[in-house]
């Protein structure tokens, strides 16, 4: 997970750096504005996506799923594992390059935010598969 | 009152137990619909054939003879179609499972088991009254496709199926409401009062209003008259469906749940089991607010979660009471949820104030026994109601401003769309820690407390 986001930020301040480094032919003053964003934005994306990457937990409970995330905003969901109607693991091009999985846990209800990405391909299927089990134990109506 | 047997007499309108045996005697063979119902059908696809044939109609005079032509095999056509689809359509009652086969090119056999199914409704559209006809429609729990629409029988026929029916799924006759279990009835004078306070009528007009003064003013001429009308045609239409959809509606208690008729041109007749409810809402628009009216919509159970989660689940909405003085409303909804629905709940901790400036003074949120209450909202208020029963997952949320104040929200979601469940917002860290901690262990408790699932099994 971390190497992705740092991935995609590499990008976006690598795309910053040609703008700035054409504009500097026709303008010296707007490139180098726009070459020095592009390298605060790596500094401070990299700090960034470092604290988001810890951010990120989870813990399976007796009864439900906890799952944590976020540095503004911090958010921890609770999910019962009765609740679960269906277990997603889904992996992006960018995920697959790298061996990595998300999980995400639907309820009925669209609101429930429980995605762990960033996952083990292995480990996604393992948890996978441990959810399911402890869902169909716990299975109750809506 | 409280979940459950009414506490009224059951009034079981005189019909003996034994009736359910030969209830459904006659529907295992198999049923046409009402030959009438390919013109009930016809009728709403003819009314956008009879715009566009009309149009030319009215502005050449009836000069074009191939023109006439045209339109009159149109109309054949519609009416041929109409008479084989009614053709190949035919139902059955039979072992328990309801049986609709339809479709001329393309079959399309829809098997509903009773056990499955969750409500029986009888719809009855404006032609179709006239002509004596109703639509009983049985919905499943999952998706529109798996429900069964008889569009149309007769109308008598129709409510002996509905009632035949119902018997099946419950096991007993279904009481018909009698006045003594009446909760609330829309008043049509105050229905017409508050319409056009509501957010959706009012503010499309004072902007056509707008429109049309700087319209005149600036002289801009046919533009902006243009938008103008158009907005006015929106808004009439909207106000036309309320009106049409709301008048005379009513809400009674009976065994099977609440009871909910009403419509002006077309009736409907709707039982809403009470187990089915995932969440209440009370709304208080701005400027309904300061007459004490109210209205009331349930959240009722949908299906297994899809892509399209959130149109699906906007059909999943019951509005309950549509306009009444607030002590209807909470009476309604105490046949519901008990006392929970007269809770007034306590607010943030003032400092909350800073985050949330304008919403604070309607912040409101209380933990019951089973139910959780919250309020909140900038100008309506909305109050809701969740059992804890019902709660799909909690979440907490804090924000960097939350942080700073030392406060915390915590969402309790039911099943449906985002919008579903109680918001207990900016609450003091310490309570919003302590509802967190204690939460999942009441909504398990309630789980195991409350039969839930789809109705028993008879």
């Amino acid at each position: 997970m971390l190497t992705l986001r740092r991935g995609q930020i590499g990008a976006g301040a690598i795309a910053l750096l040609l703008v700035g480094g054409a504009l500097s032919f026709t303008n010296l003053a707007l490139g180098a504005v726009l070459v020095v964003a592009a390298l605060m934005v790596a500094g401070l994306g990299l700090v960034y996506v470092g604290r988001r990457f810890r951010s990120w937990g989870y813990l399976e409970r007796v009864e439900d799923l906890l799952v944590r995330r976020g540095v503004m905003f911090e958010r921890l969901s609770v999910v019962p594992y009765g609740r679960m109607q269906t277990v997603e693991v889904t992996a992006g091009p960018l995920e697959r390059s790298l061996g990595l999985a998300t999980v995400q846990l639907h309820t009925a209800s669209a609101a429930t935010d429980a995605r762990i990405p960033g996952l083990d391909r292995s480990a996604a299927a393992d948890l996978r598969d441990r959810l399911v089990r402890r869902g169909e134990a716990n299975a109750e109506g809506l | 009152m409280s979940i459950g047997p009414t506490g009224g007499s059951p009034n079981a309108s005189g019909m003996a137990p034994s009736s359910t045996e030969d209830s459904t005697a006659g529907w295992e063979s198999w049923h046409r619909l009402h030959p009438l119902s390919p013109v009930v059908q016809a009728g709403r696809r003819l009314v956008p054939l009879a715009v566009v044939l009309a149009v030319p109609f009215l502005s050449r005079g009836s000069s074009g003879k191939y023109q006439s032509l045209v339109d009159s095999a149109l109309v054949g056509l519609a009416v041929v179609i109409g008479a084989a689809e009614w053709l190949v359509t035919r139902w059955r009652v039979q072992a328990g499972v309801l049986r609709l086969e339809t479709g001329l090119l393309r079959r399309r056999t829809t098997q509903l088991p009773l056990s499955r199914v969750q409500s029986i409704d009888l719809v009855r559209p404006g032609t179709a009254r006239v002509l004596g006809l109703a639509e009983v429609r049985v919905r499943s729990g999952g998706s529109r496709e798996g429900d069964v629409r008889l569009a149309y029988l007769a109308a008598e026929r129709a409510e002996h199926l509905r009632d035949g029916l119902l018997a099946l799924v419950r096991g007993h006759r279904p009481t018909l409401a009698g006045a003594e279990n009446q909760l609330a009835r829309v008043s049509t004078g105050r229905l017409l009062a508050s319409t056009p306070l509501r957010g959706v009528i009012l503010w499309p007009t004072l902007a056509a209003v707008a429109f049309f003064v700087w319209g005149r003013h600036l002289s801009l001429g046919a533009g902006s008259v243009a938008v103008a009308t158009t907005m006015v045609l929106a808004v009439g239409t909207g106000v036309a469906r309320i009106l049409s959809s709301q008048y005379g509606f009513e809400v009674a208690h009976t065994r099977d749940g609440l009871l909910i008729r009403g419509g002006a041109v077309g009736t409907f007749t709707e039982t809403l089991a009470l187990h089915r409810v995932q969440a209440l809402r009370v709304v208080e628009p701005l400027l309904w607010r300061p007459f004490g009216w109210a209205k009331l919509v349930a959240d009722v159970a949908g299906g297994q979660r899809r892509g399209d989660e959130d149109r699906a689940a906007s059909g999943r909405i019951r509005t309950l009471v549509p306009v009444a003085p607030r002590a209807d409303v909470l009476r309604v909804a105490e046949s519901i949820v008990g006392p929970a629905a007269r809770a007034v709940g306590t607010s943030p901790p003032s400092r909350a104030r800073l985050k949330a400036p304008i919403s604070y003074p309607l912040l409101r949120a209380e933990l019951l026994d089973d139910y959780a209450v919250s309020a909140v909202g900038r100008f309506r208020r909305l109050t809701t109601i969740v059992p804890l029963s019902k709660v799909q997952s909690v979440r907490w949320v804090q924000g960097p401003v939350q942080r700073r104040l030392d406060v915390a929200t915590v969402h309790l979601d039911a099943a449906g769309g985002r919008g579903t469940g109680a918001a207990l917002r900016d609450r003091s860290t310490d309570e919003a820690q302590e509802l967190l901690r204690r939460l999942p262990g009441l909504c398990a408790a309630a789980r195991r407390s409350v039969p839930v699932g789809p109705a028993p099994v008879p």
